[in-house]
């Protein structure tokens, strides 16, 4: 009886230490879905003068945040794009090749991880600043590859480990080019790896504020439009756009999640 | 292959090593090796009286990094850090630990609600914090409607407040790689630790947290440093007044406009990151741990 | 029957490490050929170098009398079974055993007429949508040789395709393996290093060992006439006696050992004063309450094992060598402790040429006692 006790008690405590931590990740969230919704009209639109949705037609009508956000979206593609086809190709060739360099090669790819953010924001402005190529979206796009490659390369070569390379053997065997090898075996088989990298990438560039906020000359990003407002009060359009991201990221989720997209290879 | 290389083997290996890997090669040589090289560079050049950078050697911005007033935001920023990280370990170890070991089927569902925050970007949720905490926010008005208080609190702008946005930030990255070892932990090692006679105490320090303790390496790492750079952090909770080292160098960048100096800053940063990087693989710690 | 796969001179380095010396071997139409072997002795690089996987570092490989080297795997017309089964784990049973076809571009529903014909032939019908990893070993097993079978090669070569089965499995799978090549006529290049796998399936066996083919011939006769001191003792349980010979007369040589004299069959190529190995089977060996002539062989019995209906006799020589006698069950026998004299009649014995340098200094060791 007394341990059963002892055990109802500790698990009261987990799942209440657990309800904490979670309030605390939603919190700010909370607040800003709440405020998408505030009838406030002055800045900095903090006290709540009642509930509204007029946010959400405003915001239609403010381009200059809506242009930050079609930015940050054409960024996000475009680099994440770019980021997993070199990455994907480069966990390949490195995992399968050997030549001089690739213990350079390998210990390079950890600088972008581990290095904080900043500095590579500068590095990236002082080379772009000397080489005197104008900043705006190509230098945005091609910061934001040049942080995303090595999670590409990563989460690719995860799953290249656990890669029986007898299997090109077989389908080449079998009768198929190298080419053919390639879209047939080797890209399905380490789909499941590039998928996770170019999610992961088009995360990391979406939500990248420290780079870009170097990098990007006039060109505004969503996240850089934010930091912009929050020196008078970010308005509710800014949080009813979050909102909106919120609930599309979640059906996202929800929707892959259900196995809708990957029902078909659900039994690798 | 030493020794004979036939055509054959040439023609079979260096044409798609070079189209595979090239690509890679390159981004790192001119994105990442180039731009950090230039910056040491910097870190020893002069300006002129327009701001404009002067290719001539001096070594004053290293000089004027051991000013008073830089050491105190150092020690400031490594306190933060320090703080952040352990607050991360504290609150992110048990929280990582009842996830990872649930056995109710909404563990995939708890998994992800530690991730969804990030889809919200991260400026908005650090500004949904300060809306939270300010002298108009909710908190205070809770409070003072409470009457717990009779004006409402000077909650902002203080070093905990900033250590609050930061530990926001970054628990995450350690929860994750926590999650990964803890889930890893084969459970009838648990149960041979109790059944040898541990109390629960004893298996956590005996058993559970040397096999996990990759996971908190590597957790540290990815909070400690990148947690030195978050400028906008301790620029939206800390108003200027919780610098951190990222604060000065994105100054120097983007207000002084001494770019040197602000290259010289960064260098610190760079030694500070090499330094724990080397003690965290000195522990055994696994580079690749800390990428995914 | 003619030759279908030829190697010449074959060899193969990885650097400095000489996997595969000097091979000549021809594999005939239509027969089953192992390459039996401990790993590492360079049959799995032998069978990769035909399948085009591994380059020969010199030499020539022939299939139907075409030289190949310059060909890709998926030129050749030789399919493989790999070891690990190799299955595409993101395709379909159907669809595996379709790949091949598909590649040469067959129309569909040929490629799905003869699919179901195959995969009835290994007893698969109703498998079609299955995925890999939801077949057990066996069904895999089955998957892998369909998948190479069905494209109809001239040669199939199968790389220790039952070793991650276990034994009763195994045994099956051999005789299914066997029926399928005679029933399909197709010449079977077999790896393999478990030797009673070897000696049921094979018309021939090419033994390996370090790098070098030690014997090429057929089960019988590998085990009855063993060309070197290695094949006697990879294949089978033997009685091994290194010596001299110090005489031979009318095809029969006296060979002296440390523990005496015996007599054993040779050819004309073996010459007085040459070190050389005699290899009985315990099957062979017999042994009498006195010496046989031309036998100075004593020993003591020290234990006894029944295997079934065999009855292994265990007797120790002088210098503390065993040897195995195999006795059938039933027999009236000396009781453990007691002297025999071990003998064999003289063509039931091999005489092996033996080069090696431990036996000199052995010898040599022994004239300085």
């Amino acid at each position: 009886m007394k341990k059963e006790r002892k055990e109802k008690r500790n698990k009261f405590i987990s799942i209440l230490f657990c309800l904490m931590v979670y309030i605390y990740l939603f919190l700010p969230i909370f607040v800003i879905v709440v405020n998408s919704f505030n009838a406030t009209t002055s800045k900095p639109y903090l006290s709540w003068k009642g509930f509204t949705f007029d946010w959400y037609v405003k915001l239609w009508d403010n381009s200059a945040l809506l242009g930050s956000f079609g930015n940050t979206i054409i960024i996000a593609v475009v680099s994440t794009l770019l980021s997993t086809i070199i990455g994907t190709l480069g966990a390949v060739g490195i995992y399968r090749y050997k030549f001089k360099g690739k213990s350079v090669i390998n210990g390079l790819l950890y600088i972008p991880v581990v290095i904080p953010e900043i500095v590579i924001g500068i590095a990236l402005l002082t080379i772009f600043s000397n080489a005197n190529i104008p900043r705006g979206m190509l230098t945005l796009i091609l910061s934001h590859v040049s942080f995303s490659v090595p999670y590409v390369i990563f989460n690719v070569r995860a799953r290249l480990s656990g890669y029986d390379k007898s299997i090109e053997e077989a389908s080449m065997d079998l009768g198929a080019n190298r080419l053919v090898t390639f879209f047939e075996i080797t890209l399905p088989v380490l789909a499941p790896g590039i998928a996770g990298g170019a999610l992961l990438a088009f995360t990391l560039s979406i939500d990248d504020v420290i780079i870009s906020y170097f990098v990007n000359g006039q060109t505004k990003t969503y996240p850089l439009k934010v930091m912009e407002s929050i020196k008078s009060g970010v308005s509710p359009d800014v949080n009813a756009l979050s909102t909106l991201v919120l609930i599309a990221t979640i059906g996202l989720v929800f929707i892959t999640q259900s196995g809708i997209l990957s029902g078909k290879h659900k039994k690798i | 292959m030493a020794g004979k290389t036939t055509k054959h083997e040439l023609k079979s290996n260096t044409v798609p090593a070079m189209v595979t890997v090239g690509p890679v090669a390159l981004l790192l040589l001119f994105l990442v090796v180039a731009p950090l090289i230039f910056v040491a560079v910097m870190s020893f050049c002069e300006t002129d009286e327009f701001y404009n950078v002067v290719y001539s050697f001096t070594a004053e911005n290293y000089a004027k990094l051991v000013s008073p007033e830089y050491i105190k935001i150092y020690a400031q920023s490594l306190l933060i850090a320090f703080i952040t990280t352990v607050l991360c370990v504290l609150i992110g170890y048990p929280f990582a630990y009842i996830i990872a070991r649930t056995k109710s089927k909404k563990k995939q569902l708890l998994y992800m609600l530690v991730i969804i925050p990030f889809w919200t970007n991260s400026l908005i949720r650090i500004y949904g914090w300060r809306t939270f905490l300010g002298s108009s926010g909710w908190l205070n008005k809770l409070l003072v409607f409470l009457n717990i208080t009779p004006e409402p609190l000077d909650l902002l702008y203080k070093t905990g407040t900033t250590v609050l946005g930061m530990v926001y930030c970054f628990i995450p990255f350690m929860v994750l790689p926590l999650y990964t070892a803890i889930e890893k932990l084969d459970t009838s090692l648990l149960e041979a630790s109790g059944d040898l006679g541990a109390k629960p105490l004893n298996t956590l320090i005996e058993v559970i947290l040397p096999l996990t303790s990759g996971g908190i390496f590597s957790g540290c790492i990815m909070v400690f440093i990148p947690c030195l750079g978050y400028f906008f952090v301790s620029n939206i909770l800390g108003g200027g007044n919780t610098d951190m080292i990222g604060n000065l160098i994105e100054r120097q960048f983007k207000s002084a406009n001494n770019w040197p100096l602000g290259a010289a800053l960064s260098i610190i940063l760079i030694i500070v990151t090499l330094i724990l990087v080397k003690i965290y693989q000195k522990l055994g710690g696994d580079m690749d741990s800390l990428g995914v | 029957m003619s030759t279908i796969v030829e190697l010449t001179g074959v060899n193969k380095l990885y650097g400095t490490n000489h996997v595969v010396k000097d091979l000549n071997i021809k594999v005939d139409e239509g027969e089953f050929l192992t390459l039996l072997g401990s790993s590492g002795c360079g049959k799995t690089t032998t069978l990769r170098m035909i399948a085009g996987f591994e380059e020969p570092t010199t030499g020539s490989i022939k299939v139907e009398g075409e030289s190949i080297e310059e060909k890709e795997p998926f030129e050749r017309n030789v399919n493989t079974v790999f070891q690990t089964y190799a299955l595409f784990p993101h395709k379909t049973i159907f669809d595996n055993i379709a790949y091949g076809l598909k590649m040469k571009k067959v129309p569909k529903a040929e490629i799905r007429e003869r699919v179901l014909e195959m995969m009835e032939m290994v007893q698969l019908t109703g498998f079609e949508n299955r995925y890999p990893s939801q077949l057990s070993g066996g069904q895999k097993q089955r998957v892998a040789i369909a998948r190479a079978l069905i494209n109809r090669p001239r040669v199939l070569l199968l790389d220790e395709p039952l070793g991650a089965l276990d034994l009763k499995l195994r045994k099956q799978m051999q005789l299914e393996l066997k029926r399928l090549q005679k029933k399909l006529n197709i010449t079977f290049i077999y790896v393999t290093h478990d030797q009673e796998e070897a000696l049921t399936m094979s018309d021939r066996i090419a033994i390996m060992h370090d790098g070098v083919v030690d014997q090429l011939s057929t089960p019988t006769e590998i085990y009855e006439h063993p060309a070197t001191r290695f094949v006697a003792t990879f294949i089978g349980e033997t009685n091994i006696y290194d010596g001299c010979v110090t005489s031979v007369h009318e095809g029969v040589a006296t060979v002296t050992l440390e523990n005496g004299a015996v007599k054993v069959k040779c050819d004309d190529s073996f010459s007085i004063l040459e070190y050389a190995t005699v290899s009985v089977r315990p099957e062979k060996m017999r042994f009498d309450s006195k010496m046989h002539e031309g036998f100075e062989l004593v020993a003591v019995v020290k234990d006894y094992v029944y295997v079934g209906s065999v009855l292994k006799c265990i007797v120790s020589l002088p210098n503390g060598n065993e040897l195995k006698i195999e006795r059938l069950a039933g027999q009236e026998l000396p009781q453990i402790g007691s002297r025999i004299y071990p003998y064999w009649e003289p063509e039931d014995g091999v005489l092996i040429h033996n080069d090696s340098y431990k036996i000199f200094k052995a010898l040599d060791e022994i004239k300085l006692a």
